[in-house]
């Protein structure tokens, strides 16, 4: 089906412009040998050398990787769990408390969050470092988790679990060998999307974080205060690249893994 | 008793291996079983048959561990199963949707199970192959479930859950899924392995059919009740009561009032028409409620008065439902009732001589119908 009217390339051109120019503008520059921003010299990568020699930047990237890894990792663990319970355990009072509690964090304003987390940690005498940005990322990152991996429980065949049990296994060990592998693909791709959130999340890392841990987004919004320079492009350029590269392999493998649940499901109903 | 026969029902010194001893469910306000009692022996291929929600598929659940009865006992071997979660029962199920695990090959969901036990390697690879040559599988055990065809995927379901040699296996509706000629093929295939194996099969289908091919006995089920426990043949012929007539085959159904004679009952049905002449075991007082039923093809139908039969009426041929190996007359009496006689079509089409609204006579002996009190 072709639909290509002047008005539909006139929308999609606009659309897509406003999404993607000033991200393209910022890719552009950090390409740009002069020391002046928004003034073009001609190519050069030396912003990219200058970047790798910093060590402010590198220590800040360490501690954004290490707490990108942790908390996505316990997210997952802890939102793979929460699914599993609200989609298994039927229906008990309360149930839609629970899965609207669960949710809630979603579309909670990031700046309350923050907030809450911090006084929290104030409350309980925690030393604001690592440890607290990684309990907060887990904290807002799992219930994406959790929702990416209820989708797919959903329509996951119980007798499958079932099947397991009358062939000996344990509880555990039906969900490790049969409901885990099956589900793969949904916790994966709910990791990376943990992953990429706590990777450019600048809000609730700065309420959360002390003198001793700087994740990237903090260092940049820091440093463009002191005015923008090609080496932030350089870097934002790279973290455009991991994000784009994480949410890509987390939609593909969704995308594969749904195809692959369509073909199991039709077998099931209707074998050929 | 002959030994030849398989009976060990009728056998009172015979120990029964499952025993449901006064179960009750419920889910909630439904009664999914209600108080029910029933034995099973060693060896049978019972059948569960009843139509969707009369509670055929919740005594298969419980007996695999998945449901727990409310109320009464289950025993399986004399032991009392309450305690005792599904996956340490030596019971197996094959599943309506086969349940088989797609991200494991064909060699590996028959396997499966025997890992579990802890067994050794070469003695779960032999048992395996054992499996797979059982169900002539043997090409396809690199497979994965999706690479192969229903029929196949099947009789993977069938070796998996045979694989750790079960006391008893239960088949939920196993061959709902495959098309008519598939389906007629794999119940021979079934029994065959159910005598090889020597394993005890419940089945539940609401397929009366495959009930009437595959099993050594019959349960009737509605609404969470038994209503008769025999073998096909018994079922068929016998029938104890006029849900159980109607729901196995094909049934003409006269109700009236009995008139007990000595053997023979007779039963006032219609003013101006002769009482029907039929012979039981059951006791009927004079004026009770009664129900004659006969099925199509033990009515026989003429153009001319038949002479010597016990029971005859006139009626005038209604439709008539071609379906090649035999015909199925319907015939419409005076009364307003409608009476389907059947006959097997041996002459060909162009010989017959009864078409639709022919005067004809439908008749049946003493002995061809049964007498029900419900």
């Amino acid at each position: 089906m072709k639909r290509f009217s002047w008005f539909n390339a006139t929308s999609l051109t606009l659309g897509f412009a406003f999404l993607y120019v000033p991200m393209i503008i910022l890719v552009f520059y950090s390409f740009n040998a002069s020391k002046l921003v928004t003034v073009w010299a001609g190519f050069s990568t030396q912003w990219y050398g200058e970047l790798f020699r910093n060590e402010e930047f590198l220590n800040a990237a360490w501690v954004t990787v290490n707490v990108a890894v942790m908390s996505s990792t316990i997210a997952t663990a802890l939102g793979t769990m929460a699914a599993y319970v609200l989609v298994r355990a039927g229906r008990f009072s309360g149930r839609t408390l629970f899965s609207g509690m669960i949710y809630a964090p979603l579309v909670m304003p990031e700046v309350i969050t923050g907030l809450s987390l911090l006084l929290l940690f104030i409350g309980i005498g925690l030393d604001r470092g690592v440890l607290t940005i990684v309990l907060a990322h887990t904290t807002f990152s799992m219930c994406y988790v959790s929702v990416v991996v209820s989708s797919r429980l959903v329509s996951f065949d119980q007798s499958l679990e079932e099947a397991a049990l009358d062939l000996g296994c344990s509880p555990f060990e039906a969900f490790r060998l049969v409901t885990l592998p099956i589900i793969a693909p949904a916790v994966i791709s709910g990791w990376l999307l943990a992953f990429t959130l706590s990777l450019d999340d600048l809000v609730i890392a700065s309420f959360t974080t002390g003198p001793s841990a700087t994740t990237l987004p903090i260092k940049i919004f820091s440093a463009v205060r002191l005015g923008v320079s090609p080496e932030i492009n350089a870097l934002s350029t790279i973290m455009i690249a991991i994000v784009t590269v994480g949410v890509i392999t987390a939609s593909l493998i969704t995308k594969q893994a749904a195809v692959r649940q369509a073909r199991d499901e039709r077998m099931a109903e209707r074998p050929a | 008793m002959s030994q030849t026969v398989f009976s060990p029902w009728e056998d009172p010194n015979e120990k029964p291996l499952i025993q449901f001893k006064n179960v009750t469910k419920r889910f909630g306000d439904f009664i999914a079983i209600d108080n029910l009692t029933q034995d099973i022996f060693a060896k049978e291929f019972f059948a569960l048959l009843g139509p969707s929600g009369c509670g055929k598929t919740t005594m298969m659940r419980m007996l695999a561990g998945f449901e727990a009865p409310s109320q009464g006992q289950i025993f399986i071997a004399g032991q009392d199963m309450a305690k005792i979660p599904p996956n340490k029962r030596a019971v197996n199920m094959m599943f309506q949707s086969y349940a088989l695990f797609p991200h494991l090959s064909v060699w590996d969901n028959i396997a499966f199970g025997l890992k579990r036990e802890g067994k050794d390697k070469e003695t779960v690879a032999a048992r395996v192959e054992e499996m797979l040559r059982l169900t002539r599988l043997s090409k396809f055990a690199k497979r994965k479930p999706h690479q192969i065809s229903g029929g196949q995927r099947q009789r993977v379901a069938l070796a998996r859950s045979l694989a750790k040699a079960p006391k008893l296996l239960l088949l939920d509706e196993p061959l709902g899924a495959l098309d008519k000629k598939l389906r007629q093929d794999t119940q021979f295939e079934l029994m065959d392995i159910q005598e090889i194996t020597g394993t005890t099969f419940v089945i539940v289908t609401h397929d009366q059919e495959e009930a009437m091919t595959v099993a050594s006995r019959v349960a009737v089920m509605d609404e969470g009740q038994i209503i008769q426990v025999a073998t096909p043949a018994q079922i068929y012929e016998a029938p104890n009561s006029v849900y159980v007539a109607d729901f196995i085959g094909d049934v003409n159904i006269i109700s009236g009032r009995a008139k007990p004679n000595g053997e023979k009952v007779a039963t006032q049905w219609a003013e101006g028409q002769p009482d029907i002449i039929g012979t039981t075991a059951t006791k009927f007082d004079t004026g009770q409620e009664i129900h004659f039923a006969i099925r199509p093809e033990k009515v026989a139908i003429s153009t001319d008065e038949p002479q010597d039969a016990a029971n005859k009426v006139r009626g005038k041929v209604l439709d008539i439902a071609y379906l090649g190996n035999i015909s199925t007359y319907h015939v419409e009496l005076p009364t307003g009732h409608v009476i389907k006689a059947q006959t097997a079509n041996t002459r060909r089409l162009s010989r017959r001589q009864i078409t639709w609204e022919d005067p004809v006579w439908i008749s049946w002996t003493d002995t061809a119908g049964v007498l029900l009190e419900r």
